[in-house]
C-alpha cells in the first residue's frame, strides 16, 4: 500500500527509445530517503552504482531526475527538486526550484520522473490525466525561456481543450525548461520555471540540453494524494501558515533588502569577484526596486504566505520590457555588485538576462566576475574577449552572457564554470594552474553564493562551504555543523521550501511529516540515521567523481584562497576565515557523521546506515 | 437569515498563493484538490494571477440555461447546483460571460461557487494572508457584477498591459 503522501508511481522516460513507463518504489525505501535529494541520490546509486566514476553527467547515459516529495504542494511553500549526476561537481546535488510542476505531477498520480537516454531530436514530455506523451520541441529549440513558456502555456492549454472541449476552462501546465545556456549545455546551467526561478546549482540544465530535452510540462485534475492523518495536517497547515505569516521583513521585502544589508551591514557581499565584501551604496536600497520597478509586491508561489518574490519590470530607458522577480538577494549580488553594478536597473537587466537565457543567476555571473578579475590583471584581453570587460560595464556583460550561452569565443571557455574555466585557460596562456585558480571562488567545482565567511557576520561561517557534499551551494551549508544541513537536507527530501521552513517550528514540520507519511519520523530519527544515511551517500558518489575530474580528499575540502586574502575594506576591514576553526570544526562535523579524518565514510558507519554496498568503493579512499 | 453578498475580487492584488483552491476544496470535498475548488486561480503569465470564479450576475444565464432545472440561486445570490439532476451537459458552462462553471473532475457535474453558505473559505484565508485580492461585501444584486465573469486569459491581457506597459502585449499569445 502507498504510505500517505506519496502519488505512488514514478515515470521512467527512456528517450532514445521513447518509452515511458511507471515505477514503483517499495514502502520502506520511501521511509529511509523519503523524496526530492534523498530518492534521487538513491535511483542514481542503485543505476549506476559501480559505474558512476566512468559515467559522463553530458553522456546519454546520465539520470536526470525530476523529484517531488511527500510534503510537496501539502506543506506550504511547493518546490520540485532537480537531481542528476552533475556536470559541475561530478556528484549528487538536489537542486530546487518553486513550480506548479511538483503540484500538476502529484495530481496526475506521479512522485516523479526519471530521463535516461537521449531523444535525437528536441522533444518535451507532457503529462496529464490522459498519460505521458514525448512531444516535438523542435519549434522550442533556440527560443528564450520568456519565449519558450509563452508558448508552452498556450500549447498545452489548446492540446487540452481539444482532448475534452466540454469540461469547462482548463488552466495552464505546470512547467519547466532550459533556455539557450541548456541546450548548449552550458556546463552550470539552470533548469527554469515560471520565467524567473531556477534550480540553479548542479547544472542540470546542461544535463536536459544533453538529453535534447527542452521542457518538462505537467497538467492534471487530480486530487492531492491522501495523507496518514488528514485532520492533524490540516491543523498543522492552519498553525505553519499563521506561523509564517509573523516573517514580516520576509513577506514586506523578501530577500531584495540584502543589496545593501549584506554590503553595509554584514560585510559579506562578492564585490567584483570577491575582491572586496563591503560597500555602503544606498543605490542598491530595496526600497529602489520598490519605488520604481516593483509591479506586484505580494507575490508568491503555491501554497505560500510567506511571499518573498515581488514582480519587477522595467517601463522606460534602454532595458524597457525587462520582466523578472524582486530579483533576490543572490541576483542581487551576483548579477549586480560582483560585476561591480550598484545600479536597481542594471542588475535587474542581467537577472533577466540570466532568467531569459537559462543561465544559474549566481553561476554564470560569478564565472563572468572571474573572467573580469582575469582581464583587470591583464591575463585576458581585448583581443581574446573580442571587447573591453570593464567593471560595471552592462553592456559588455549583456554580450558576454549571450557568448557564454551560446559558447561563442571566450564564451565556450567560461561555459566549463569557473573552476575548469581557470584549467582551460591556464593552458592557453601558458600559466600554472595555481596562479588562476586563485582568483576563483568556487568549492568542489560550486561557484559559491553570495555570502562571505571572512567577516563573519552573515550566517555563513569558516567551513560552512568546504565541507558541504555540495560545495559553494549557499542553500544547504554546514555552518553549525550537522544540524542545518540536516535541516536543509530535510526539506530537499520533503521539497518544500527553505523560506517555509523558517518561522513553524522544526518539531511542527516534523509532526507535519509524520502527520502526512504515517511513518515513526521524528526530528532524532531523521537527525541520526536517515539524514547521515542520505549526506554519506552523496559523499560517497562526491569521492566517486570522474570521469573528467575528481575531488581528493583534504586537498579539495577547502574554502576557496580569496577567503583567506584579509578583507581591504570596511568594518571588517582585515579579517579573514579563521583557518584553524576551519580545520577543528571540519572534524568535529566528519566525526558526527562517522567519517574518518580525510572525510572518508567509515566501514561501521556505512554498514550502521544500511550502505555496505558502498564499502568496496570506499575502502579505495582511505589511507 | 441568509442576506446578499458578494465576493469583491482584485486581480492585481492576488499573490498567485493558491490557498483559495486549497481551502475552497478542504471545505466542499475533504481534502487538499485544486482542480475541484469553486474558485480556480489562472495565471496565463507569471504574475499575472487571476481568479476565477462565479461573480453572480443579476440575471443568471447559466441558471436560465438549464434544460433539466438543476441550477438555482440561494438567499446569499449564490448559485446551487442539485448534482442529482444535473446531467454534466454543459449548458451553464456555454451560457455563462466567463464560462465559469467547470465538470468536477470526479463526479463531472457542473461546480459553481455556492459562497460557502454566506462565510466563504477562500475570502477568509485571502484577507487573513494580508493579499485582499478576494473580499467579503454585503452587497445585492447590481449590474456590474456581470462584467467580472470574464474569460480569465482575457483579464490577464489587461493585467499585462497595466503592470508591464508595451511588453504587455507580448506575453500572453
Amino acid at each position: 500500500m502507498t504510505p500517505g503522501g506519496y502519488a505512488g508511481k514514478w515515470l521512467d522516460v527512456d528517450l532514445t527509445k521513447e518509452s515511458i513507463s511507471d515505477t514503483v518504489f517499495p514502502a520502506e525505501t520511501l521511509e529511509q530517503y523519503f523524496g526530492g535529494r534523498g530518492m534521487a541520490a538513491k535511483i542514481l546509486w542503485d543505476r549506476v552504482g559501480k559505474r558512476w566514476s566512468r559515467l559522463d553527467p553530458l553522456s546519454p547515459g546520465n539520470i536526470l531526475i525530476f523529484a517531488t516529495g511527500p510534503m510537496t504542494g501539502i506543506y506550504p511553500g511547493a518546490r520540485i527538486c532537480v537531481s542528476g549526476k552533475s556536470p559541475t561537481n561530478n556528484s549528487v546535488i538536489g537542486s530546487t526550484a518553486a513550480t506548479e510542476l511538483p503540484v500538476e505531477l502529484r495530481g496526475a498520480g506521479y512522485d516523479g520522473v526519471i530521463f535516461t537516454g537521449k531523444a535525437d531530436k528536441p522533444v518535451y514530455l507532457q503529462v496529464t490525466d490522459y498519460g505521458a506523451e514525448l512531444k516535438d520541441a523542435g519549434h522550442l529549440w533556440g527560443l528564450d525561456g520568456e519565449k519558450t513558456l509563452i508558448k508552452l502555456n498556450r500549447e498545452v492549454r489548446e492540446d487540452l481543450r481539444k482532448k475534452k472541449p466540454n469540461l469547462g476552462l482548463w488552466k495552464e501546465p505546470g512547467s519547466m525548461y532550459i533556455g539557450p545556456a541548456g541546450e548548449n549545455m552550458v556546463r552550470h546551467a539552470a533548469v527554469m520555471a515560471k520565467i524567473c526561478h531556477a534550480a540553479g546549482y548542479g547544472g542540470y540544465g546542461a544535463v536536459m540540453g544533453s538529453k535534447n530535452l527542452k521542457a518538462v510540462v505537467a497538467k492534471s485534475r487530480g486530487v492531492f494524494p491522501r495523507v496518514d492523518a488528514p485532520e492533524t495536517v490540516k491543523l498543522l497547515w492552519r498553525k505553519a501558515h499563521h506561523d509564517l505569516m509573523a516573517v514580516t521583513q520576509f513577506r514586506r521585502w523578501g530577500t531584495g533588502s540584502f543589496y545593501y544589508n549584506c554590503g553595509a551591514s554584514t560585510s559579506s557581499e562578492p564585490i567584483r569577484n570577491w575582491q572586496e565584501e563591503w560597500h555602503d551604496e544606498v543605490s542598491t536600497g530595496v526600497n529602489r526596486y520598490m519605488d520604481r520597478y516593483w509591479v506586484k509586491t505580494k507575490w508568491a508561489d503555491f501554497n505560500c504566505t510567506t511571499g518573498c518574490m515581488k514582480v519587477s519590470c522595467i517601463k522606460a530607458g534602454r532595458w524597457k520590457g525587462d520582466i523578472t522577480d524582486v530579483p533576490d538577494y543572490e541576483l542581487q549580488a551576483y548579477c549586480g555588485t560582483n560585476l561591480g553594478i550598484f545600479d536597481t536597473g542594471e542588475n535587474i537587466h542581467i537577472s533577466t538576462l540570466m532568467d531569459k537565457l537559462g543561465h544559474s543567476g549566481i553561476n554564470c555571473p560569478n564565472t563572468m566576475g572571474y573572467a573580469a578579475e582575469l582581464y583587470q590583471r591583464g591575463i585576458l584581453t581585448e583581443g581574446d574577449i573580442g571587447f573591453k570587460l570593464e567593471w560595471g560595464d552592462t553592456e559588455a556583460f549583456d554580450r558576454l552572457a549571450h557568448m557564454i550561452a551560446h559558447r561563442e569565443g571566450i564564451g565556450d571557455i567560461l561555459a566549463e564554470g569557473t573552476y575548469r574555466a581557470a584549467y582551460r585557460i591556464a593552458e592557453v596562456k601558458g600559466l600554472q594552474p595555481e596562479e588562476l585558480l586563485k582568483y576563483a571562488v568556487h568549492v568542489k567545482g560550486i561557484e559559491v553564493g553570495a555570502h562571505g565567511t571572512r567577516s563573519d557576520k552573515d550566517y555563513t561561517h569558516d567551513m560552512c562551504y568546504s565541507a558541504s557534499v555540495q560545495g559553494g551551494d549557499h542553500t544547504s551549508t554546514v555552518t553549525d555543523g550537522y544540524s542545518d544541513m540536516s535541516g536543509a537536507l530535510f526539506f530537499d527530501c520533503a521539497v518544500y521550501c527553505t523560506f517555509t521552513s523558517r518561522g513553524p517550528s522544526q518539531q511542527l514540520q516534523f509532526d507535519f511529516a509524520k502527520a502526512v507519511t504515517g511513518f515513526p519520523i521524528t526530528l532524532h530519527s531523521w537527525r541520526s540515521v536517515n539524514g547521515p544515511r542520505i549526506i554519506t551517500l552523496q559523499k560517497a558518489m562526491l569521492l566517486m567523481g570522474g570521469p573528467d575530474l575528481t575531488w581528493v580528499p583534504v586537498k579539495d575540502d577547502v574554502n576557496p584562497p580569496r577567503f583567506y586574502e584579509p578583507l581591504p575594506s570596511g568594518p571588517h576591514k582585515g579579517k579573514i576565515t579563521d583557518k584553524d576553526r576551519v580545520e577543528i570544526r571540519t572534524q568535529a562535523y566528519f566525526q558526527t557523521l562517522g567519517w574518518d579524518e580525510r572525510g572518508v565514510p567509515k566501514k561501521e558507519t556505512l554498514v550502521k546506515l544500511g550502505l555496505a554496498d558502498l564499502e568496496p568503493a570506499m575502502a579505495k579512499y582511505r589511507v | 437569515m441568509a442576506k446578499p453578498i458578494w465576493i469583491a475580487r482584485d486581480a492585481t492584488a492576488c499573490s498567485g498563493c493558491r490557498r483559495c483552491e486549497l481551502a475552497c476544496s478542504m471545505r466542499h470535498e475533504g481534502w487538499m484538490w485544486p482542480e475541484a475548488s469553486r474558485v480556480r486561480v489562472f495565471m496565463p503569465f507569471p504574475g499575472l494571477e487571476v481568479p476565477h470564479l462565479c461573480a453572480q450576475c443579476q440575471d443568471y444565464p447559466c441558471v436560465k440555461s438549464c434544460p433539466v432545472q438543476a441550477l438555482s440561486t440561494d438567499g446569499n445570490g449564490a448559485v446551487l447546483v442539485d448534482r442529482e439532476k444535473c446531467t454534466s451537459c454543459g449548458a451553464c458552462i456555454r451560457a455563462c460571460p466567463g464560462t465559469v462553471p467547470y465538470l468536477h473532475p470526479g463526479d463531472n457535474k457542473a461546480t459553481i461557487c455556492d459562497l460557502c453558505g454566506g462565510d466563504p473559505e477562500c475570502v477568509k484565508v485571502c484577507t487573513e494572508a494580508g493579499y485582499n485580492s478576494l473580499m467579503l461585501v454585503n452587497e445585492g444584486p447590481n449590474i456590474h457584477k456581470k462584467l467580472y465573469s470574464r474569460d480569465p486569459v482575457e483579464v490577464a491581457r489587461d493585467l499585462a498591459i497595466k503592470f508591464f506597459g508595451e511588453k504587455g502585449e507580448e506575453v500572453i499569445e
